[in-house]
């Protein structure tokens, strides 16, 4: 299978007004093309999910803003598309917004903290597939290549908190620090379960998986189990409510990111946002079978006609992939327009005493389960 | 296109390294050194050890650098903290000792007949390494897994110590 790398280099490669040993070239050329749709990518969807976030919250809670906010006079009422200015005027207000640093602040950690929790969502997105073959690069090591590399966007948190110089910012950072070190494990181990049965670290070996056996949701109790504990963990990891602790409002100000504004604190958004959208596209691709449709093993199974396979092409692979990962986008608003948030010791609780023992003894039942049953 | 890579990879390397070394801030050094250990993880992928350089990012990165500078934050004081406090004789002393071990291992670098091995292109060292660490190494393995545990152990009751 070739990712999308390889064939942008072979591409350049066999072009014949590039010429030989032009390395640094295509490397730069190469580099930048990956990194567009990947970039093209985060934008849009923290736009798209900033909206649908607003429209949930209306909903559930009764707001009005983006339920009524037009634009250029164009009224959507209690509708879908009701609120749609809202978006408008709050990306305008960002950027028009005075960056401030304060005087006490170390600049340069201040500057760097948020590309580096910026720069560890934008890496990981280069490893994760979003349909069959449809990836950047396609690592050996994939699963690991994501966890290793979403762990950096820590030190991110770390420093702006460190950095503003002020006492709610380092507060937040450190909760932040603590909650995100310790829902690490909780994922890694849900993640390992998947990763002894299929013997694989690659996304693509997963999926296949998946396909010819069943999805992890309903492989086993074990694996089902294993998937509350990594979406729950992962809720965690992105600091959203009921684990939003590092920026509670009500007590911290805004946490680690007191002192931001404008556009460095939309850097952090945008973060928040793409990392919502990587535990939402792991799941899919781990436990919800990814970019198989929901109704391949139906077909299958009641012999129908060839021609309803058109429902797993490719490119219906990115329709499924996105309606599961949108499905559980929609699951985290639900759950943080409805339940109030957790205190820091029960959330410690929760990970260290709850999440960690569950899925420790869960890679022990999943052996026996293969081995009994696999 | 490799050997383009490479030498950003070793650039990034050398140059955080330095200054890793001289800046005067204990936090400035530690996000520089972030750079150094991400630089040695791409050098391990050059060597075709992707595994390995994702536990380098993951343990150095994600656990040990986090871990320096949670201590150094925690520091009072630590932005207006002088590093560098050598008199001049430290200094000087300081500068032949590094001086005559740089020639040492320089010499020893372009005397010692460098063995050049094939290139093989192994394509993920994954189950190779599971296998090696199940069977032929896991006395190894496991005596690393019980000084973890014993670590693990001991932390624990250093920092509850003080409620009992």
């Amino acid at each position: 299978m070739t990712s999308f790398t390889d064939s942008l280099i072979e591409l350049l490669g066999g072009l014949a007004w590039v010429p030989e040993n032009a390395a640094g070239i295509i490397f730069v050329t190469v580099s930048v093309l990956v990194a567009l749709p990947v970039f093209l990518f985060m934008t849009l969807n923290a736009m798209v999910a900033v909206y649908m976030e607003r429209k949930v919250s209306a909903f559930m809670q009764d707001r009005l803003g983006p339920m009524e906010v037009g634009i250029f006079g164009f009224k959507g009422g209690k509708r879908f598309w009701g609120g749609i200015g809202q978006t408008v005027a709050d990306a305008v207000k960002l950027l028009g917004k005075e960056d401030t640093i304060p005087g006490e602040a170390d600049r340069a950690l201040f500057i760097i903290g948020p590309f580096i929790l910026f720069g560890a969502a934008f890496a990981t997105f280069i490893g994760i597939p979003i349909g069959y073959g449809l990836v950047i690069s396609d690592f050996n090591i994939g699963i690991f290549f994501v966890i290793a590399i979403s762990s950096i966007g820590v030190i991110g948190v770390i420093l702006a908190g460190w950095a503003s110089n002020n006492k709610w910012s380092l507060y937040g950072a450190m909760r932040s620090a603590a909650q995100m070190i310790s829902y690490e494990l909780p994922v890694g181990m849900s993640l390992l379960l998947v990763v002894m049965v299929v013997g694989s670290l690659q996304f693509h070996d997963i999926v296949m998986w998946q396909e010819q056996h069943r999805w992890f949701l309903f492989h086993s109790p074990f694996t089902a189990l294993a998937f509350l504990i990594f979406f729950a963990s992962g809720v965690a990891e992105v600091n959203r409510t009921p684990f939003d602790i590092p920026e509670a409002e009500s007590e911290l100000v805004a946490g680690y990111m007191t002192e931001y504004s404008g556009f460095r604190w939309s850097i952090f958004f945008l973060s928040e946002y793409a990392n919502m959208a990587i535990i939402a596209l792991m799941s899919a691709i781990i436990f919800l079978g990814g970019w198989l449709s929901p109704l391949g093993g139906l077909f299958r199974t009641f012999n129908l006609e060839q021609s309803w396979y058109f429902l797993e092409g490719p490119w219906w692979g990115v329709f499924w992939i996105s309606i599961k990962a949108i499905a559980l986008i929609f699951v985290m608003m639900w759950v943080r327009w409805t339940w109030p948030r957790l205190r820091p010791d029960q959330l410690m609780y929760v990970a260290w005493k709850v999440f960690i023992p569950f899925a420790l003894a869960n890679i022990f039942f999943v052996g026996i389960w293969e081995l009994l049953l696999g | 296109m490799g050997a383009f890579a490479f030498n950003l990879v070793a650039i990034l390397v050398v140059v955080t390294a330095f200054w890793v070394v001289t800046a005067k801030n204990l936090v400035h050094s530690a996000v520089a050194l972030m750079g150094t250990l991400f630089g040695v993880a791409g050098l391990y992928v050059f060597l075709y050890a992707d595994f390995l350089a994702a536990v380098q990012v993951v343990i150095y990165v994600g656990g040990i650098l986090v871990l320096i500078i949670f201590g150094v934050m925690l520091t009072q004081k630590i932005a207006t903290a002088v590093v560098v406090q050598s008199s001049m004789p430290n200094r000087f002393l300081a500068g032949v000792v590094v001086f005559f071990l740089f020639i040492g291992l320089s010499s020893l670098m372009f005397r010692t007949p460098w063995h050049r091995g094939e290139l093989v292109e192994t394509t993920g060292t994954v189950a190779t390494i599971g296998t090696s660490l199940l069977t032929r190494y896991l006395l190894h393995f496991e005596v690393a897994s019980i000084l973890l545990l014993v670590a693990l152990l001991g932390a624990a009751y250093l920092s509850r110590r003080e409620h009992g």
